[in-house]
């Protein structure tokens, strides 16, 4: 039985590279949910269904209401002075909740001996998500211009407790809440999505949470606009606010142009130009993100 | 006129006969099944039609729209998704309706002379997986008259919210 598609951008991870093979030949026998082509967007660096940078409000998988679906996804940002490894899983409950984990590696590398930790000093971090849909459907309520509503929260913990307090950090973990709307603009062959999150997180909780600067919640901004080209291609830009609570280093806001390649329905891919700005006194980290996604 | 009279009411005596008890009904057209009465409105279509008509002309007009709602007919009864649901489906009866319908909503100026949606997909049991299944054969079916992407996302936007009418599940 062929339960085609659609989906989007999917990825994942562990299993990516074979899956990417396998998905090649039977993907078109697998049953993988009933969700539209590109209409469920992809994972998020934070493990949820998003853009690359930016939380959206769809729920991760292929499935309708009519079942239960999910995503996993691997994902690799090589910029100027850093690299970040990414790899996550999460499963869409009906089309109404999603489950989330990630686990993120922040690789200073090189730059690692320069800023004192020791060359190749990694910072991890787990995240687990939640999400809830509480109105709207991104994709069928054409007439309205509600968008899809979600809510969610992100427990994130960080595994260098150390030396988070060292560069002035106050904690090791923590929670963002959000808030998240997304619309498919079929008319105009747009995707658009907005969320404000409450966090105290460091580079999204990489160098700890809170800090000497400032020690309390604030409100972020994601925003992500995509044109869809084709059933398979949509391109876009992203834009991401971020807190700057750390007095030894600012912390800039993130922006990244993505395309995003639905291979089959299954597997997709995502590859982003990104400006992740200044990281730990190291300036203008650009390069470019790479996410496999395997959507079910 | 008595002439007149008299030949009318041999026809109607005919086409009782032939119908069966079908008093209410229209002329029902060559090689379709009657249904039971309803009454006729543009607005049983569902959406309000597109002023520009460009999209319409994208779609190569009625006769593209013709071959789409056909192929789209062919190919979701041919679909072991959705089969089922069409086992007893008056088949001439949905591919001319449908038509009509894309070129009410796409502002070709046709007249939509079918049902209601929420009334004819009633009881039917339509999940969002079945919807989607039909969206895919719908776009596969542009594909092949050609119809260029951003047009086809223009019919897609009218259709969507029709899945609060059609989807029970
Ligand atoms: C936006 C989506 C849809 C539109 C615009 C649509 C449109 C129509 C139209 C115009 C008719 C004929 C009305 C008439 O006979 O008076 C019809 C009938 C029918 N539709 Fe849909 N439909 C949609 C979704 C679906 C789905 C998802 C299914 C099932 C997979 C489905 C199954 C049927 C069946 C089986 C009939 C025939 C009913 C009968 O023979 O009495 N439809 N639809």
């Amino acid at each position: 039985m062929r339960r085609q598609l659609l989906k989007a951008l999917g990825l994942a991870a562990v299993v990516a590279g074979t899956l990417g093979c396998a998905a090649g030949a039977t993907a078109a026998e697998i049953e993988t949910g009933g969700k539209l082509l590109l209409t469920g967007g992809v994972s998020s660096l934070e493990g949820g269904a998003g853009g690359g940078l930016a939380t959206w409000a769809v729920i991760a998988g292929n499935e309708t209401n009519n079942g239960v679906g999910g995503k996993v996804h691997a994902t690799y940002v090589d910029v100027s002075d850093y690299t970040l490894r990414a790899a996550g899983a999460a499963v869409g409950l009906h089309d109404r909740i999603e489950l989330s984990v990630a686990r993120q590696e922040f690789d200073t590398g090189a730059t690692g001996a320069k800023l004192g930790l020791g060359k190749g000093f990694t910072f991890k971090q787990d995240i687990v998500g939640v999400k809830l849909r509480v109105l709207g459907d991104a994709v069928y309520e054409q007439d309205t211009w509600v968008p899809q509503v979600s809510i969610g929260a992100q427990y994130k913990k960080n595994n260098q407790d150390a030396i988070v307090r060292a560069i002035g950090g106050r904690k090791d973990s923590g929670v963002d809440y959000y808030v998240a709307a997304t619309k498919l603009v079929l008319d105009k062959s747009l995707v658009l999505s907005g969320a404000m999150r409450l966090t105290k997180a460091n580079q999204t909780g990489l160098l700890g949470f809170g800090g000497d600067k400032n020690d309390s919640y604030t409100a972020q901004f994601e925003g992500s606009a995509g044109l869809l080209l084709s059933k398979r291609l949509a391109v876009g830009a992203e834009y991401r606010t971020k807190p700057s609570n750390l007095g030894f280093a600012r912390e800039d806001d993130w922006v990244d142009l993505f395309a995003a390649y639905a291979i089959n329905k299954t597997v997709s891919v995502t590859a982003a130009y990104v400006d992740l700005g200044e990281i730990a006194t190291f300036k203008d980290q650009r390069g470019v993100y790479i996410s496999l996604q395997a959507g079910f | 006129m008595r002439h007149f009279t008299q030949s009318a009411a041999l026809a109607a005596v005919i086409a009782l006969g032939l119908a069966g008890s079908a008093l209410a009904q229209d002329a029902v057209p060559p090689g379709e099944q009657p249904v039971d009465p309803y009454v006729q409105s543009n607005a049983n279509a569902g959406a309000k039609p597109m002023d520009d008509t460009r999209v319409f002309e994208a779609f190569r007009g009625k006769d593209g729209l013709v071959r789409i709602a056909a192929d789209t007919v062919d190919r979701s009864m041919a679909d072991p998704r959705i089969k089922e649901i069409f086992a007893t489906t008056d088949v001439p009866r949905l591919k001319r309706t449908l038509a009509e319908q894309f070129c009410y909503v796409l502002g070709g100026g046709c007249a939509y002379s079918g049902r209601d949606m929420a009334a004819v997909h009633k009881d039917m049991g339509v999940t969002n997986r079945d919807m989607n299944a039909l969206i895919e054969n719908l776009q596969l079916a542009m594909d092949k008259e050609g119809v260029p992407f951003f047009a086809q996302n223009k019919l897609l936007a009218k259709l969507a919210p029709m899945q609060r009418s059609v989807v029970e599940r």
